[in-house]
């Protein structure tokens, strides 16, 4: 019978300290930026102009079709023998993270914007308003109270993909935990913990997005 | 003399208007003069709303002209497109009611009646303000100001909707099927507020399917049939005496609801 010892994990505290906050500050980066790609690939496909659909529409289907990991590697090995340029592990990948992320929030944004009734934009019009204030004031605040759950969920599925970066050697949770499982022989306890400080980072956070749901739905 | 007095405030010269290829309208005028009230009446699917949202360009026709005061638009082969500014300048000085209200429910009443002044007249919020209230107190609604639209009623929820368009202080209202979605106890309320505004002399076309209020408020009425004016004539004269057997058969269906006319009030 295995004898757990947690006791010795002690010594790597910092470690782990260090291993989430990488993954916290690699989460809120690539939310940010994929949030931004998501608005634009988003708009993009709803845009009278034809060409702005197809570069939206293969934007969005390459990286959701793709796997993430495959992506990370691609990012890092090959992207800068194509384009000549150096390109750190964690710059390629906060880049795979985020677009990868903007292809699916660029889903949910079209979707809110498209949900709100045809007869808001023509009351706005019929103000006087153009289409981007007809957007601005009308529109996207109807259709970000419907956005944001879908938002926050993908943006948990965001915090969990950080993970893979680990295979590009960035210093995240998981990669420190690799280390210090090196360092211990004791990775049966190191990896347990590692799912465990997943977990209660993470558990908090649904139960917010789950929350932010029912108030969203009682103010209607 | 002022050519604004005689020229006809709206102008509308052979329109034509498809959706893929089914012809809603077909080669249809109109024209409204200043201070008239001109109602729009015909089967479902004759046009009517059609045309009402070709004056205010909601709906940008194939073919024809459009004039509203000095805005002229010419459609046709080789005429280009209005651009998104020129249409949205021309559309803030005509007002419009939607047949559902079309309030921005994330707004309260007071803010759906100020955000055309403030977004497109760049009106400062004191000043648009005090204008808002003062036409939520003239549809009787001064003290729904701060509910927002899911707490308010049919009729109260299209009250708003005529103070959020009159709030553009438009020279032109149209009116949508405006009491359609209502419930029959709350449609009085609403007619009483576009009553009132024929009386202050605005120039008003309305799409309805209340024939006694046409009849009591319109100087003219038109009958639209697929796409085509079949009769149009004096509201009095066309209800009472239609001419036209389709004006003669459609008619026939309404019993005139309630406010049947005596005798009397037939008389000038």
């Amino acid at each position: 019978m295995y004898t757990w010892d947690f006791g010795s994990l002690w010594t790597y505290r910092w470690l782990f300290v260090q291993g989430l906050g990488v993954t916290a500050a690699f989460t809120v980066a690539i939310v940010a930026l994929g949030l931004l790609a998501g608005l634009a690939a988003g708009l993009a496909k709803l845009s009278r102009f034809a060409p702005l659909r197809w570069l939206s529409n293969a934007y969005i289907e390459v990286f959701r079709c793709t796997p993430l990991l495959v992506q990370l590697v691609w990012f890092y090995y090959a992207l800068p023998i194509l384009s000549g340029l150096e390109i750190s592990a964690v710059g390629a990948s906060v880049l795979a993270l985020s677009l990868y992320g903007g292809s699916f929030y660029a889903e949910i944004i079209r979707g809110g914007i498209v949900s709100i009734d045809r007869g808001q934009g023509e009351a706005a019009a019929a103000l006087g308003m153009t289409p981007a204030q007809s957007l601005r004031r009308i529109i996207l605040p109807q259709a970000l109270k419907r956005m944001v759950p879908p938002l926050m969920n993908q943006s948990i599925i965001q915090f969990k993909n950080t993970s893979l970066v680990s295979v590009l050697a960035v210093p995240d949770l998981l990669y420190q935990g690799q280390v210090a499982a090196h360092d211990s022989y004791r990775p049966l306890e190191i990896y347990t913990l590692v799912a465990v400080l997943y977990f209660a980072a993470l558990y908090p956070l649904t139960w917010i997005v789950r929350r932010g749901e029912q108030r969203l739905a009682t103010s209607d | 003399m002022d050519p604004s007095v005689t020229q006809p405030k709206i102008e509308i010269a052979h329109l034509a208007k498809s959706f893929g290829s089914h012809a809603v309208l077909r080669d249809v005028s109109l024209a409204v003069p200043t201070g008239g009230v001109v109602a729009l009446i015909g089967p479902s699917g004759s046009g009517k709303s059609t045309l009402l949202r070709c004056i205010n360009l909601l709906v940008v026709p194939d073919a024809g002209e459009v004039r509203v005061g000095s805005d002229e638009f010419r459609f046709g082969p080789g005429t280009r497109l209005p651009g998104t500014q020129a249409l949205a300048r021309f559309r803030a000085k005509t007002g419009m009611v939607f047949q559902h209200f079309n309030l921005f429910p994330h707004l309260t009443a007071l803010a759906n009646v100020m955000e055309g002044p403030l977004t497109v007249q760049r009106l400062k919020r004191p000043e648009a303000e005090a204008r808002a209230r003062a036409l939520l107190a003239k549809v009787g609604l001064a003290d729904k100001a701060e509910q927002y639209p899911s707490r308010l009623s049919g009729g109260q929820k299209q009250r708003v909707a005529i103070a959020r368009a009159l709030a553009m202080e438009p020279a032109v209202m149209l009116f949508d099927e405006a009491t359609s979605a209502l419930d029959p106890e709350l449609v009085g309320e609403v007619l009483g507020v576009m009553r009132a505004l024929a009386a202050d002399g605005m120039t008003m076309v309305i799409v309805t399917h209340e024939i006694a209020f046409a009849r009591e408020v319109a100087d003219r009425v038109v009958f639209l049939r697929d796409g085509i004016v079949v009769e149009e004539g004096p509201a009095r004269t066309l209800i009472d005496a239609p001419q036209h057997p389709d004006t003669k058969a459609f008619l026939a269906h309404f019993h005139r609801r309630g406010d049947a006319p005596a005798a009397g009030a037939l008389a000038p």
